[in-house]
């Protein structure tokens, strides 16, 4: 269904947020609205914010709930700056997102809920829909509640039941405004309520009522909005969150490898989806412990590894901290592991809730002893599936550890993804011993890559002891010479250095020599990205180096430095990954810029900085 | 040497098979030496294939003991054996995985995964060595040395209570619980084999002799002379009788246990519990394990014997049923489920 109206505008690209109490059910019209946006063609990314308490109080600022969708017909690559349109269910999601809308933006409101009660709960000293305070936006005010009770009355249903489809009367506004079909909503009633056809006929009758009602009223003076479809490349697409990205990549790699898939976890906020995610998977042979705790989830996927399985533990900061001594002991032992850390708020407990990048250093060197290890890092929610496979191929092609980094803002936002054939991912190839092989010897290695080799109990010929002690090159028995301690230390760490030459080369987004390079890892790749591209229009010689893979670096990362006048190095964390370029190519001068407020970069602020280093001599 | 070259057709594994080629670094007089030696005679009695067993240990004196048994082997992390022989058995159910550890190991810094192993009852044999001290790091207290007890770090004598291995194993959803002492090869070998045989964590409480630090912690248990007065062997079936003479019985006071003498106020061997091994319902299998000198002789043999289902095997179950039931057969299944649109 399209709007019957002629006066329509095309944008090229819209911020929406939807914001309500934690209990008005805001993700899911989130969700439904990407799924319109998806039959739309449109390309989008998603973001959602929400409070670390299940259901804060009702009606206070801390209980808020918010959805955002960046959608359009270009390239997107962040979940938006600042809202074109808020709806906003209560007072408190109003007072708590205004900071979030542009300048002249829409604001909808239900204000059926803005009682004088609700409005001293939000905080609010003066009613703001009277008091002239949003004179400066297009607010349209929407008695929501009394028309989504009224809309559905014919069916018979409670009251309180057929409120709670007060949010789909909102969605129903939304569809107006953008021009998008039912489809894809009704279908979710249908099968979401399929025990209850009264319920699916009342979410479809408040859908339909809101879009109805947008239509009718003048506050829109009419005008609604198309977004086209994106120029995507060819293909079947879904939308994907980045901890189910990283948990589909995984059991991609369990495919692929051949190896039996074993996690052993612990629930902690933001990596639990993953958990979750794959232990729905058993058809797919994945066998998960939610282990006692985090020491048992990492120690217990060590031991999974030992017995031959592509072993994982997931995790965020505070359970990397607990996994330490363990992570020495699958360095030493040279067993493969993927450990994803999904970075949040930090130190201690921190914020939970929020995306932070600093963890890196713990992910670097966070052991006892010299543990070197292989660290990378995603940058977009669909593409922690691709790293989250690439960390399995090199953990088990390298016999090593992998420290997979990515962070809350990737785990919960969610984007396009054009969906790959596992038979055209790179095959895995774990250096696995033949039975009764008479040349196998427990640290014997490969001449090229430096990995022990996978000899897997039940294997005739193979019986063998590993453990945390050092042991003797080759041989494997326990050692405390000298000589051979040197030896085996220096092994570990080459062995992880000449992963470098079985990763890409590090690219860069624009030349390789200018006035400012722009250098970033991990989830900031999206907003760095727009931010370089507009001055690059603008005629600007500036150029991106984003980094995905940290330990090691690319062979080339030092050429690619040294092009540039300037170099800056942004990040979500008071300077970590600028620490390590300081020592690893300490003749280059760096700038930083650090954001420490569990929020992701704004535009604006680096577009600023950037303009400011270009300017300065 | 740790690894080795199979002898084609070898019809039957002796001890010998079990022997690897490193040197055994524990004190002489350890009572460690004669628990490896039984554990050695056992492996060839339970019908796997050397390259099917697997022994997996944390750290402490206890957990030395992969090196020297010739099998696939991993020596781990204090505390964590059992964390690392969960991981094994789940990947490999059909591994034979014995746990060797010790009371700090297991009731210190493993705690957490001791009570974990046991609730889930994954099908691994737990040989605990309760020394009653801290040997490898010389002589520090245990979560098992007796209140009062001096040791370097409790000068003035120990004011913690400690735990009893049973109780704590059997309050932790244990379904196999037995004790051995180290002076005792035939007893050790014999709860072994029965531990070996239990589907579901067996765990074996092995009253072990620190010569250096905590000489005779069990001399009362292990002396010739003491010896038949303070312990009773335990034997599925069999009334409870112990004592130099034969002529001493347990029995069922009310609620609580006590120590008969046969003849006496007209008592008879019908009158002595019978033990069983496979009661559903623990109380009388804690009254046992808690039983202490003076007033009682220490229970030992195999005290709890009763089958849950196992964690692995309830796994493999349900992965089978979810393979036959679910329509995502493979990856590509999965990428491709749920909304999904064309462009």
């Amino acid at each position: 269904m399209v709007a019957k109206n002629n006066n329509v505008v095309e944008l090229e690209k819209v911020v929406v947020r939807f914001a309500g109490d934690s209990g008005d059910g805001m993700q899911l019209t989130g969700s439904l609205f990407s799924d319109a946006a998806a039959v739309a063609g449109n390309d989008f990314m998603t973001f959602p914010d929400y409070p670390s308490e299940i259901r804060a109080p009702q009606g206070t600022v801390a209980g808020v709930s918010g959805f955002q969708i960046h959608f359009g017909q270009a390239d997107i690559h962040t979940s938006g700056d600042l809202a074109d349109v808020l709806i906003a269910m209560n007072p408190a999601p109003l007072m708590k997102n205004l900071v979030w809308i542009k300048e002249g933006g829409t604001i909808i409101v239900d204000t059926d809920t803005f009682t004088e009660k609700a409005l001293v709960k939000a905080g609010y000293k003066s009613n703001p829909l009277t008091d002239d305070s949003l004179n400066d936006f297009n607010l349209i005010q929407a008695p929501i509640s009394r028309m989504t009770k009224e809309s559905a009355a014919e069916l018979g249903l409670d009251n309180k039941m057929v409120l709670k489809s007060r949010n789909m009367f909102a969605l129903g506004i939304m569809f107006f405004i953008f021009n998008r079909d039912f489809k894809s909503a009704d279908e979710y009633f249908e099968v979401k309520f399929k025990k209850n056809p009264l319920v699916v006929e009342s979410n479809k009758l408040v859908l339909r009522a809101g879009f109805n009602y947008a239509e009718t009223i003048e506050a829109l003076n009419r005008v609604t909005y198309t977004v086209e479809a994106a120029d995507l490349k060819k293909g079947t697409y879904r939308n994907i969150t980045g901890n189910t990205a990283t948990a589909w990549g995984l059991l991609a790699a369990g495919e692929r490898s051949g190896r039996p898939l074993y996690l052993g976890s612990y629930p902690i906020t933001p990596a639990t989806e993953i958990l979750q995610e794959i232990t729905k998977h058993k058809s797919l042979g994945a066998k998960v412990l939610q282990a006692e705790d985090e020491i048992a989830g990492i120690v217990s996927s060590i031991g999974a590894s030992f017995a031959g399985a592509f072993a994982i533990t997931t995790t965020s900061g505070p359970g990397l901290s607990l996994k330490s001594e363990a992570l020495g002991l699958a360095v030493m032992t040279e067993l493969p592991l993927v450990i994803v850390d999904v970075q949040r708020g930090g130190p201690s407990t921190g914020l939970p809730t929020k995306s932070e990048q600093s963890d890196l250093m713990q992910a670097l060197f966070g052991r006892n002893g010299e543990a070197p290890l292989i660290v990378i890092a995603a940058s977009t929610s669909s593409n922690c599936f691709y790293y989250a496979y690439e960390a399995a191929k090199l953990a088990m092609e390298h016999m090593t550890p992998v420290i997979l980094l990515t962070d809350g803002y990737l785990a919960n936002g969610s984007e396009v993804f054009r969906i790959p054939k596992v038979a055209d991912l790179s095959p895995i190839n774990p250096p696995i011993v033949k039975a009764n092989d008479k040349e196998y010897q427990p640290y014997r290695r490969d001449p090229e890559k430096l990995n022990r080799f996978w000899a897997i109990p039940g294997t005739k010929g193979l019986r063998h002891r590993i453990g945390g002690l050092e042991k003797e090159d080759g041989i494997g028995n326990v050692s405390h010479d000298p000589m051979n301690h040197q030896i085996m230390s220096e092994y570990r760490a080459e062995k992880v250095e000449r992963v470098a030459n079985y990763i890409p080369e590090q690219g860069i987004l624009g030349d390789d020599t200018g006035d400012l390079l722009v250098v970033s890892w991990g989830g900031t790749y999206g907003v760095m990205y727009e931010i370089v591209k507009k001055l690059q229009e603008e005629g600007k010689k500036v150029s991106l180096a984003h980094f995905h893979y940290i330990n090691p670096l690319p062979r080339n990362t030092e050429d690619v430095l040294k092009g540039f006048k300037k170099v800056i190095v942004p990040e979500l964390n008071m300077g970590q990954f600028v620490m390590y370029l300081r020592m690893k190519f300490p003749h280059i001068h760096y700038e930083q810029y650090n954001k420490m407020q569990g929020l992701p970069f704004m535009e604006k602020e680096l577009e600023d900085k950037f303009n400011q280093l270009l300017e300065e001599e | 040497m740790s690894i080795e070259v199979d002898v084609i057709d070898v019809p039957k594994l002796t001890k010998l098979d079990f022997v690897s080629d490193q040197m055994v670094k524990w004190c002489p007089g350890c009572g460690d030496h004669a628990i490896l030696s039984s554990f050695q005679k056992v492996l060839p009695e339970l019908g796997y294939d050397k390259e099917d067993i697997v022994v997996v240990s944390g750290i402490g004196c206890s957990s030395r003991f992969p090196y020297y048994v010739k099998t696939y082997g991993f020596h781990g992390i204090h505390g964590r054996a059992a964390a690392l022989a969960t991981g094994i058995k789940i990947t490999s159910p059909e591994l034979n995985v014995w746990m060797v550890s010790g009371d700090g190991d297991s009731l210190a810094i493993g705690g957490n995964h001791f009570i974990h192993l046991l609730r889930r009852n994954l099908d691994i044999n737990l040989m605990l060595f309760n020394n009653r001290i801290y040997g490898l790091t010389k002589g520090q207290y245990s979560p098992t040395t007796p209140t009062g007890k001096v040791t370097k770090t409790s000068p003035q004598g120990t004011i913690e209570h400690p735990f009893n291995i049973g109780e704590l194993a059997i309050g932790s959803q244990g379904t196999f619980f037995a004790r051995a002492v180290d002076t005792n090869p035939k007893m050790m070998t014999k709860v072994m084999l029965e531990a070996g045989k239990h589907k579901g964590t067996s765990l074996i409480e092995f009253l072990q002799n620190c010569v250096i630090f905590y000489n005779k912690a069990h001399g009362l248990i292990t002396s010739r002379e003491t010896k038949e007065e303070n312990q009773i062997l335990l034997e599925h079936g069999q009334p409870m009788i112990f004592g130099k003479g034969k002529d001493k019985g347990i029995v069922l006071r009310g609620t609580e246990l006590k120590v008969v003498k046969l003849g006496e106020n007209g008592i008879t061997e019908d009158d002595i519990l019978v033990h069983n091994a496979s009661l559903e319902d623990p109380g009388i299998h804690v009254m046992l394990a808690k039983m202490q000198p003076p007033e009682f002789p220490v229970a030992l043999g195999v005290i709890r014997s009763v089958s849950h289902s196992t964690y692995e095997r309830r796994l493999e179950e349900i992965i089978e049923e979810e393979r036959e039931s679910q329509p995502i057969k493979c990856v590509d299944d999965l990428l491709n489920s749920g909304k999904t649109w064309e462009i």
